[in-house]
């Protein structure tokens, strides 16, 4: 189970929590898996054909997994998921 | 026994050893730190190029900013070589293995027909109003002289530009514009410091330099009373050292970088969502820069300013005060900037977290094929920003563009 933290734009869609634990062993499975378990999530974070929004940026470990294998990185039961949308406020 | 003058300077002269003027002039630059340990008055009629000044009077409790290594080569000087003897006697005590005096001092560097600089003076008043920053190795005379020449632009007067004007005002840098069309609402005043209660109504670029200039009236501060865009942002940037983007819309934050990264000028970029923030400092081609981090703005409801989602005040001023440390780290040359990290912080946690940003290498805008493309006049095309823009790329997603480079789009019209 890796910890995928939630930015507070996102978490109104998970129940108002900020991180949780979410099983997989790849990017691809653990947005999987948050999809299926909290489906107001998928407009968020996928495009139509599957794939992640590129307003969307995901980090695991702190590393932009854009630079990493993209959705085929591999995540570790300890390793932190960062999901981490733009933000305009000034 | 007590000791004359002659006596300790006979010990002095035993103890340390003595080179001349044509010997330091002969050394490799920056091998051996020279220090200057004059009077302050006397270091302003001119010193030796690339010397340190420490007062003699200082030198005990000074001398471990610029010299932590004990086996660090040092070089004393002072007017007659006389000063710098029993100095370096000092160092000696403390530890240090590798002192010697210039002897005759910089009248013997001066009579020798070396070259020397005369460092910029601050008035009497600006050393005042300055003492906290002139005590600072790191910053000093020549650093705060830096700052007063400095040109720092604020893109928006509101949450993030509040303090940062404030404090960048009050650390002396000596030109700072500021571009908001806004007038002060009465809704700004729960986190925008720079505005009054009796200034509601009232311009916030005119508000803004009213609070500057009550806190140090020597900044000069330039009001750009237009909203930022594609058709003025060349204009309203030029020339400025260090841009502060506080602005609170995509489109701005998005024109903003693509005309700053062109102009080669660093971008300490900020924003904020209810208790959180992020952070971060852009400095053309050597760090990513904002395309590299989010190459397609998100779409509206996904991405609420703070007029629609709210922000808790502090968090604008928390973020705000780091974009300030940023520019002026910027400006000074010292330190680590953010390029390539993203600090993102949490209020309600009372957290810090730093991420990993790397540059783009098909980044349409700071790209090696974006810079020439500029250069030939056909810049690559950018994902649009706007009510009415796609906010995807085409369905291809992040995933897709994953693996084999992808093309970073067509030359525009």
């Amino acid at each position: 189970m890796s910890t995928v933290f939630i930015p507070s734009v996102l978490r109104a869609n998970v129940g108002g929590v900020k991180s949780l634990e979410v099983p997989g062993d790849s990017i691809r499975a653990v947005v999987t898996t948050l999809v299926e378990e909290h489906p107001a999530l998928g407009s968020q974070l996928l495009t139509p054909d599957g794939d992640l929004n590129r307003f969307v940026n995901v980090y695991v470990n702190g590393q932009d997994v854009r630079y990493l294998a993209g959705l085929e990185t591999p995540v570790a039961s300890s390793d932190e998921v960062r999901l981490l949308p733009a933000m305009a406020g000034g | 026994m007590p000791k004359s003058y002659a006596d300790l300077l006979r010990e002095a002269r035993a103890q340390i050893r003595e080179v001349s003027a044509r010997d330091v002039d002969a050394l490799p630059v920056g091998a051996t730190t020279i220090v200057d340990v004059r009077e302050a008055s006397e270091w302003e009629q001119g010193h030796v190029p690339g010397a340190t000044h420490i007062s003699k009077s200082y030198i005990e409790q000074q001398i471990e900013g610029i010299a932590p290594d004990r086996d660090q080569p040092l070089v004393l000087y002072c007017a007659g070589g006389v000063r710098s003897l029993f100095a370096a006697q000092t160092l000696a005590e403390m530890g240090y293995t590798d002192v010697a005096s210039m002897s005759g001092g910089f009248q013997g560097w001066k009579t020798a027909g070396l070259d020397f600089v005369t460092p910029i003076v601050l008035t009497a008043e600006q050393k005042q109003r300055y003492s906290r920053h002139l005590l600072i190795p790191e910053v000093g005379t020549a650093g705060q002289a830096k700052l007063l020449g400095s040109k720092a632009l604020l893109v928006g007067a509101g949450g993030l530009g509040s303090p940062a004007s404030l404090y960048l005002a009050a650390a002396g840098v000596g030109t700072i514009g500021i571009v908001d069309f806004d007038v002060v609402d009465l809704s700004n005043l729960q986190r925008q410091i720079v505005h009054t209660n009796d200034r509601v109504g009232e311009r916030k670029v005119e508000s803004a330099r009213k609070s500057i200039n009550a806190l140090n009236p020597e900044v000069k501060v330039v009001a750009h009373e237009e909203m930022l865009g594609p058709n003025n942002v060349e204009r309203l940037i030029a020339g400025y050292d260090v841009i502060l983007d506080g602005t609170d819309t995509f489109e701005t934050r998005y024109t903003l970088n693509d005309a700053a990264v062109a102009a080669g000028i660093p971008v300490i970029h900020a924003s904020v969502f209810r208790f959180e923030g992020q952070l971060t400092t852009f400095i053309p081609y050597e760090g990513p820069c904002y395309r590299c981090l989010y190459p397609t703005p998100p779409p509206p409801e996904l991405a609420p300013g703070c007029s629609v989602a709210g922000v808790l005040g502090v968090v604008p001023g928390i973020l705000g005060l780091l974009q300030a440390n940023e520019a002026l780290k910027v400006l000074l040359g010292i330190g680590e900037t953010l390029a390539g990290r993203l600090l993102l912080f949490d209020a309600l946690e009372t957290e810090f977290t730093e991420l990993k940003l790397r540059r783009d290498p098909t980044c349409p805008v700071c790209s090696d094929a974006a810079v020439e493309a500029r250069a030939a006049g056909r810049p690559l095309a950018t994902a649009a920003v706007g009510g009415d823009a796609p906010f995807l790329l085409g369905g291809t997603g992040f995933g897709a563009s994953l693996g084999a480079p992808v093309a970073v789009g067509e030359a525009q019209a």
